[in-house]
């Protein structure tokens, strides 16, 4: 059995409570009026966090108005007729800014609910593919989807405060553009309030939730029955299980990128979003299983656990990597190459306001994995994979900022102490969940047909 | 020149393999191993060097991006600049993401077709080769260790024996 060390509860728990006052603070510090904000950039020297937002204020007011006209082209149609209103820029501002520790824990709630997700995927394709190499890293799987629960609470509850206006993270959720006599009326949202509003959203939130929940709960029940049991039955309920839950899976994450994530762009779509969410979610979740097993195996647990287990998920890591940039570049390409004007703001606002993220992304996300794991020898030392792990996990945090970001707080973004306190609190929650769950039951599934099969594995 | 091997075979990959590290074990030097399909981990039980094809693909590989790069930067930017899209058609590297697609495929081609040439030339194979393996059960279900004799053929006859083998021969190897 596991035993949760005191130095690793100690960490997390700072790393929540730091988090959490890190989010709080940057919470008190939003400006509540448009006075508040002019005088906070006048202490500040003008906010001046990256490169791209340090133009003169009349430069800067100019390209935001285009960045509005762009990205709710018809939404704002009366002022797209030439006169940039310099108050109307400013409330927008407001709201981007009011939105930005809002979106800093988005982003970190949905990045570690990501993770989850994506290590119940490969659980199931392991259990679906009654594979025999992996059975030994059942347990820590097991551990990780565990936070599933929490993951998709904290996701959902800011879904819910969303509809209930907390918070405008969705734009799509303003009653204003639904509504005929307003200027804001806009013909496309309402064409898509069918699917796209409140009540809908968060009654699919839950069902998205709840098929992901019950099968984390589920298997973690049949597994370790079966680790008592005399005959192989629940091992064959896991199977079935997991058969179902592949299909339900892509179906709910499908749905789910296009409510969670791509409604941030309510007016732009794309057909291939569900499996670009999906392969950031894949490889995020492999990199933690390889971390984890790699963090459990030098505390001397996970005994035969070995260098060929490794080196498969590090295999993992590399191909994942790879089909994640196919389908990025997929996306980006067509819509580079159609150059529509609807499709195309997405990647031209991501391109101008987010230039070191947006490329930024791909060297961590494609170039360093690449040739960092290509060398077969390389994918079985440890440090190689810590390092490429953390590298990947990082990129794929940045993914997904790219993705909520510049619908939410446009060009006003930064690393600051909204999104790095957002992502402590939620790495503290994440370690204090998995790593429980994981002294719950042995971290051997000692009864799985497979495991004399996964004990002797080597390549 | 020609010298003495003992040939032994056997009819199960697991038998062989632990008969090829019983032999070398006892120090002697396995000429080859003759099976009708590949056996995993043989190469690391006869103790042989690791492979460098996968160096040489990565080496292929970069020729054919550069190929590619090289050829993209010719056909559509030097020689015949044409106006697709509206697309800048005068810059390498704002037309990039067109060419991506060619530059994957020709790194892949070039990996693939230079790293089968250089297998071939490494093994010495070419069309028409006659077959080196002495015995045509060998492409069927038998397995064939050879293991050449310095003046001590009974000893090793026995050790074969005692390993497993069906059947052993001795001959001349030329």
């Amino acid at each position: 059995m596991y035993t949760f060390s005191n130095r690793l509860r100690l960490f997390a728990i700072i790393s929540f409570a730091l988090g959490a006052i890190m989010v709080g603070f940057s919470f008190l510090n939003v400006p509540g009026s448009v006075e508040d904000m002019k005088a906070m950039e006048a202490a500040h020297g003008h906010h001046g966090g990256h490169g791209e937002a340090k133009h003169d204020d009349g430069k800067t007011a100019h390209h935001d108005q285009q960045k509005t006209d762009a990205a709710h082209a018809t939404g704002h149609g009366s002022e797209a007729g030439g006169h940039h209103d310099s108050a109307k820029h400013d409330a927008h501002k407001l709201t981007q800014l009011q939105n930005k520790p809002w979106a800093a824990v988005y982003v970190a709630a949905f990045f570690f609910m990501m993770i989850a997700l994506g290590v119940l995927a490969f659980y199931a394709i392991q259990r679906a593919a009654q594979a025999g190499w992996s059975p030994l890293l059942f347990r820590v799987m097991e551990g990780i989807g565990a936070y599933i629960i929490p993951g998709t609470i904290t996701v959902v509850l800011l879904i819910v405060l969303s509809v209930m206006h907390f918070n405008h993270l969705f734009h799509w959720m303003e009653p204003s553009l639904l509504d005929p006599a307003s200027e804001n009326y806009d013909k496309l949202t309402v064409g898509k309030s069918g699917w796209l509003n409140g009540t809908g959203f968060i009654i699919r939130a839950v069902i998205y939730s709840s098929i992901w929940i019950a099968y984390s709960v589920l298997s973690r029940r049949f597994s370790s029955r079966q680790d008592e049991s005399n005959d192989n039955s629940n091992f064959k309920k896991n199977f079935r299980l997991a058969a179902v839950f592949l299909v339900l899976f892509l179906i709910s994450e499908s749905m789910m990128s296009w409510d969670w994530i791509m409604s941030f762009d309510h007016h732009w779509f794309s057909t291939l979003f569900g499996w670009y969410v999906f392969a950031s979610m894949f490889v995020s979740g492999i990199t933690v299983i390889a971390l984890i097993t790699i963090y459990l195996k030098s505390k001397g647990y996970l005994e035969q656990v070995n260098d060929s287990h490794l080196h498969d998920l590090a295999k993992f890591m590399f191909g994942i990597s790879i089909f994640w940039t196919y389908l990025w570049f997929s996306q980006f390409m067509l819509i580079w190459y159609s150059n529509i004007p609807e499709e195309v703001t997405y990647f031209i606002t991501r391109i101008d306001d987010y230039t070191l993220p947006f490329f930024g992304m791909l060297a961590l996300n494609l170039i360093f994995p690449l040739l960092i794991l290509m060398n077969s020898d390389f994918k079985r030392l440890n440090w190689i994979i810590v390092i490429a792990g953390i590298v990947i996990l990082f990129g794929h945090y940045i993914d997904v900022f790219n993705m909520v970001m510049p619908a939410t707080v446009g060009p006003n973004w930064s690393l600051g102490i909204a999104e790095i306190g957002a992502v402590l609190l939620f790495l503290g929650l994440f370690i204090f969940v998995v790593f429980t769950t994981l002294t719950k039951k042995p971290l051997l599934a000692k009864r799985n047909p497979f495991i004399e099969e996964s004990k002797q594995f080597h390549y | 020149m020609s010298s003495k091997v003992i040939q032994a075979m056997y009819i199960d990959d697991d038998v062989l393999m632990s008969a090829v590290k019983k032999v070398r074990q006892e120090n002697h030097h396995i000429e080859e191993v003759y099976t009708p399909f590949p056996v995993h981990g043989l190469d690391k039980a006869m103790g042989l060097a690791p492979t460098r094809l996968a160096i040489t693909a990565f080496m292929y590989g970069c020729v054919g991006l550069s190929v590619a790069v090289t050829m993209m930067y010719y056909i559509m930017i030097v020689d015949w600049p044409q106006n697709i899209g509206g697309k800048p058609s005068f810059s390498f590297l704002e037309n990039m993401p067109a060419f991506v697609p060619i530059m994957f495929e020709m790194t892949v081609f070039f990996a693939a077709h230079l790293m089968v040439i250089t297998f071939y030339l490494r093994s010495k194979l070419w069309p028409f080769k006659e077959a080196e393996n002495p015995d045509p059960r060998t492409t069927d279900d038998h397995f064939l260790m050879e293991v050449s004799v310095h003046g001590n053929e009974e000893e090793l006859i026995a050790l074969l024996e005692e390993t497993g083998a069906t059947e052993i021969k001795v001959t001349e190897k030329h």
